[in-house]
């Protein structure tokens, strides 16, 4: 006998968030990354759709990365202190689909590179390869407000994704991105509340909440996971039943809070119990962004490219055509 | 599904004969509902209604106890289909299997190493749970291997193997332990459960999907085998995503008792890697036992750490006693370093500190377990909170040099806190992984 089932029927879905103009659009890229748009809860395919696969963005920096352990070094040893051949090889090797540009180098403390520079750079990457772009900036507020802008205009009709506005801090950012098409990331800390509050700051301002991707801030395996896994469930299920300004694609800062674990970085001859470094790294990173996709991460930016590789190949099994019986 | 107050109260006789101490149903009703008194209170209640409401009192998912002592793997009893909405109760069981064809110095050698894998996270010790024997050989060599097992580790059993006459051989010897058997199908539901019953022994129920679970644990329960943890066979990650919240919404949302027990997934993937990604899958969305076959150090500590995140109470925030603690030989010259006392952020410092082989004093301030930033931005973690913690620990007493070291991330309340304690602030790093380096240059 067929076992009744039991469907929850949801009355909204998430807002589907387009990366990345092509030609006809204006821009330059060679395809459009279509993130959101679910109308259930993760990979609960006979409930509703999910028309977007999760998307990984390779993080790439404007500067040689310091403190990054050898492990994640490794694949990038001859690229790292050149940002154009850093995405290149992302592209050609890796066959990255996003990249992700973090402007480290602009912070006054590592670099203190200038508006113009930054701007440069995001003009040649833009030449350089031809997939969307994620524009992270340094994190310094006033410093953010002069690069992130002169980004923005450099990139101009390319419909990159640029980040972080915050709430004490997104007036300038959602500007510049109002003014030469992008969308926003929108970021809260661990905060549900105050994730919600920015987006309605944000649209008040006259960007749509369409073009606004919530990043919630995420912990590490064994470093706070659960907080940001528990807050974009409770939004995702507000978004599901109706809240709008909670209803955005969520972006995942994996590799960074991964790779800053001890579990990831420390080596074997400290730990000998944990086992080799090279797997545990790459697992660490990997199981981060598991936990994150199964809690509705629609954007991951990961580092390292075993990682990706595996953490793509997990997307793909889940997003098969094939249907899943409803009953049998 | 716990039933309203008013639920209740259509059971009760109606008559307010106050005999049950309060002075209507209803108000006896409402209390039945908060389980502030006891049913038996109520001298009327008719036969069916005594059963439905017994029934209602039972857990939507059962309690299964895999093992016994301090091993033994509790499983089940879950309430809620999302971590905030409550917490998860009781984490999913690991466990390896291992295969009778194997070689009993590999078998040995397997063991070994699964009982090596221990770790220590923020005060709490992770470890696996449960060693599956499968039986693919005849029944005497599944007999040597179950005794290897049994005598080799102190892990809870599970017997893979879903022949009766096997297990009827293999059962005597290690009932005791309470193994759980894995399992019954639909050829051998009847002689499994005969041998449940008889053994007192948990059975895995192994069906092809969601429509032949109700037959199974039905039949299984009319013949008293009623601890039983379902098995819905190996499939893909989306279809295993699937029927896992569906029988959890059923046990949960429909009261359906026929799914109302834990699960057990067994994990198929050849690659180590995607071994742990589906297995950090089924953590989250409500597995009772997960079951691998390799069993790398780094595999298994990235998946117990998972299932610790995971089943963390969410609204209580893993906390240690706030007090000063010495570590290493620490005496009236060694640093006196200040943190919160989130378990997180007090493991996290203790570590480095440790590393860093340089004896040293931790002062964990009470910020009702939250981390540093989030304590600060709440005012839990400010000057006036330090120096109380300072006093109530006479932690300035406990040094010579009148010095205080402060998490970088806290910078900003150096001048404040130096008036306000009367001693030295020295700015910390921001991460803990700056402490070796920063004590050693000191």
């Amino acid at each position: 006998m067929a076992q009744e089932l039991m469907l929850e029927k949801w009355s909204s879905a998430i807002s589907v968030v387009n990366i990345g103009a092509t030609k006809e659009e204006g821009g330059s890229r060679s395809k459009v990354i279509k993130v959101g748009g679910q109308a259930t809860l993760p990979f609960l395919f006979p409930e509703g759709s999910i028309p977007n696969k999760p998307v990984i963005a390779f993080e790439i920096w404007d500067s040689a990365p310091m403190d990054w352990p050898d492990t994640l070094k490794q694949p990038f040893a001859d690229v790292l202190n050149d940002p154009l051949k850093w995405a290149k090889k992302c592209v050609d090797d890796f066959k990255a689909e996003l990249l992700c540009l973090k402007l480290q180098g602009a912070h006054p403390d590592s670099g203190d590179k200038k508006p113009d520079d930054e701007a440069e750079l995001v003009e040649r990457i833009l030449k350089t390869v031809d997939v969307p772009l994620v524009i992270l900036g340094c994190g310094d507020d006033a410093k953010d407000n002069l690069v992130l802008p002169a980004c923005s205009e450099a990139a101009k009709g390319e419909c990159c994704l640029i980040g972080s506005a915050v709430q004490d801090n997104y007036k300038t950012l959602v500007a510049a991105v109002l003014a030469d098409g992008h969308n926003i990331v929108a970021e809260s800390p661990i905060d549900i509340n105050i994730a919600k509050q920015l987006n309605i700051l944000i649209s008040d301002m006259g960007l749509s909440v369409e073009r606004i991707v919530i990043d919630p801030t995420i912990g590490a395996l064994g470093y706070g996971l659960e907080y940001a896994y528990s807050i974009m469930e409770r939004a995702r299920l507000a978004a599901l039943s109706g809240d709008k300004m909670m209803a955005c694609p969520f972006i995942c800062k994996v590799g960074q809070e991964a790779w800053r674990a001890k579990e990831a970085k420390a080596k074997m001859t400290e730990f000998p119990a944990w086992g080799p470094e090279a797997e545990r790294g790459i697992a660490w990173e990997a199981i981060t962004a598991t936990a994150l996709i199964q809690s509705g991460a629609d954007i991951l930016v990961m580092r390292h490219p075993a990682a990706i590789e595996k953490v793509n190949k997990y997307i793909d099994n889940l997003m098969t055509n094939d249907k899943i019986p409803m009953s049998k | 599904m716990a039933l309203s107050g008013l639920d209740i109260y259509k059971l009760l006789p109606k008559t307010n004969c106050r005999e049950c101490g309060f002075v209507t149903c209803l108000a006896f009703a409402m209390q039945l509902a908060k389980k502030g008194v006891s049913l038996d209170k109520c001298p009327h209640l008719s036969d069916e209604a005594k059963s439905k409401l017994q029934a209602s009192s039972l857990p939507p998912i059962k309690l299964i106890t895999i093992g016994e002592g301090e091993k033994r793997l509790e499983i089940g009893n879950e309430t809620v289909l999302f971590r905030h909405e409550e917490k998860f109760h009781h984490p999913c069981g690991l466990g390896f299997i291992i295969e009778d064809s194997e070689a009993d110095e590999q078998i040995k050698k397997k063991l070994e190493k699964i009982s090596q894998l221990k770790f220590e996270r923020i005060g709490q010790q992770l470890e696996v749970d449960l060693i599956a024997v499968k039986q693919t050989k005849d029944s005497k060599r599944f007999q040597e291997v179950v005794k290897l097992v049994s005598q080799n580790s102190g892990f809870s059993l599970i017997l893979m193997c879903n022949d009766p006459g096997i297990l009827k051989e293999v059962l005597p010897a290690v009932a005791a332990k309470k193994p759980l058997i894995h399992g019954a199908n639909a050829e051998n539901v009847n002689d499994i459960g005969k041998l449940a019953k008889e053994f007192k022994a948990p059975v895995v129920v192994c069906s092809k999907g969601l429509d032949d679970i109700a037959d199974l644990t039905k039949a299984l329960s009319s013949q008293g085998a009623e601890d039983l943890v379902l098995d819905t066979g190996v499939k893909s990650v989306k279809e295993k995503i699937w029927e896992l919240t569906q029988i959890r919404r059923l046990a949960l949302k429909k009261s359906n008792r026929s799914f109302g027990y834990p699960i057990l997934i067994s994990i198929d993937a050849k690659d180590p890697y995607e071994e742990i990604m589906e297995a950090a899958t089924y953590i989250a969305k409500y597995a009772g036992i997960i079951l691998l076959k390799s069993i790398e150090n780094w595999q298994v500590l990235s998946l117990l750490t998972l299932r610790q995140n995971i089943y963390t109470d969410p609204q209580k925030p893993l906390q240690i006693e706030p007090k000063l603690y010495q570590i290493g030989q620490a005496s009236d010259k060694s640093p006196l370093l200040i943190t919160t006392n989130f378990s997180l952020s007090y493991y996290t410092v203790l570590g480095e500190v440790e590393a860093s082989k340089i004896p040293a004093h931790i002062l964990s301030v009470d910020t009702e377990g939250m981390s540093v930033l989030t304590a600060w931005a709440a005012e839990k973690f400010t000057p006036e909170k330090i120096v109380d913690s300072l006093n109530k620990a006479h932690a300035k007493e406990a040094v010579s040099h009148n010095k205080l070291i402060i998490p970088g991330y806290v910078a900003v309340m150096s001048g404040d806190l130096e008036e306000k304690s009367g001693c030295q602030i020295i700015v910390g790093p921001k991460e803990a992984a700056g402490i070796p380096s920063f004590l050693k240059n000191l």
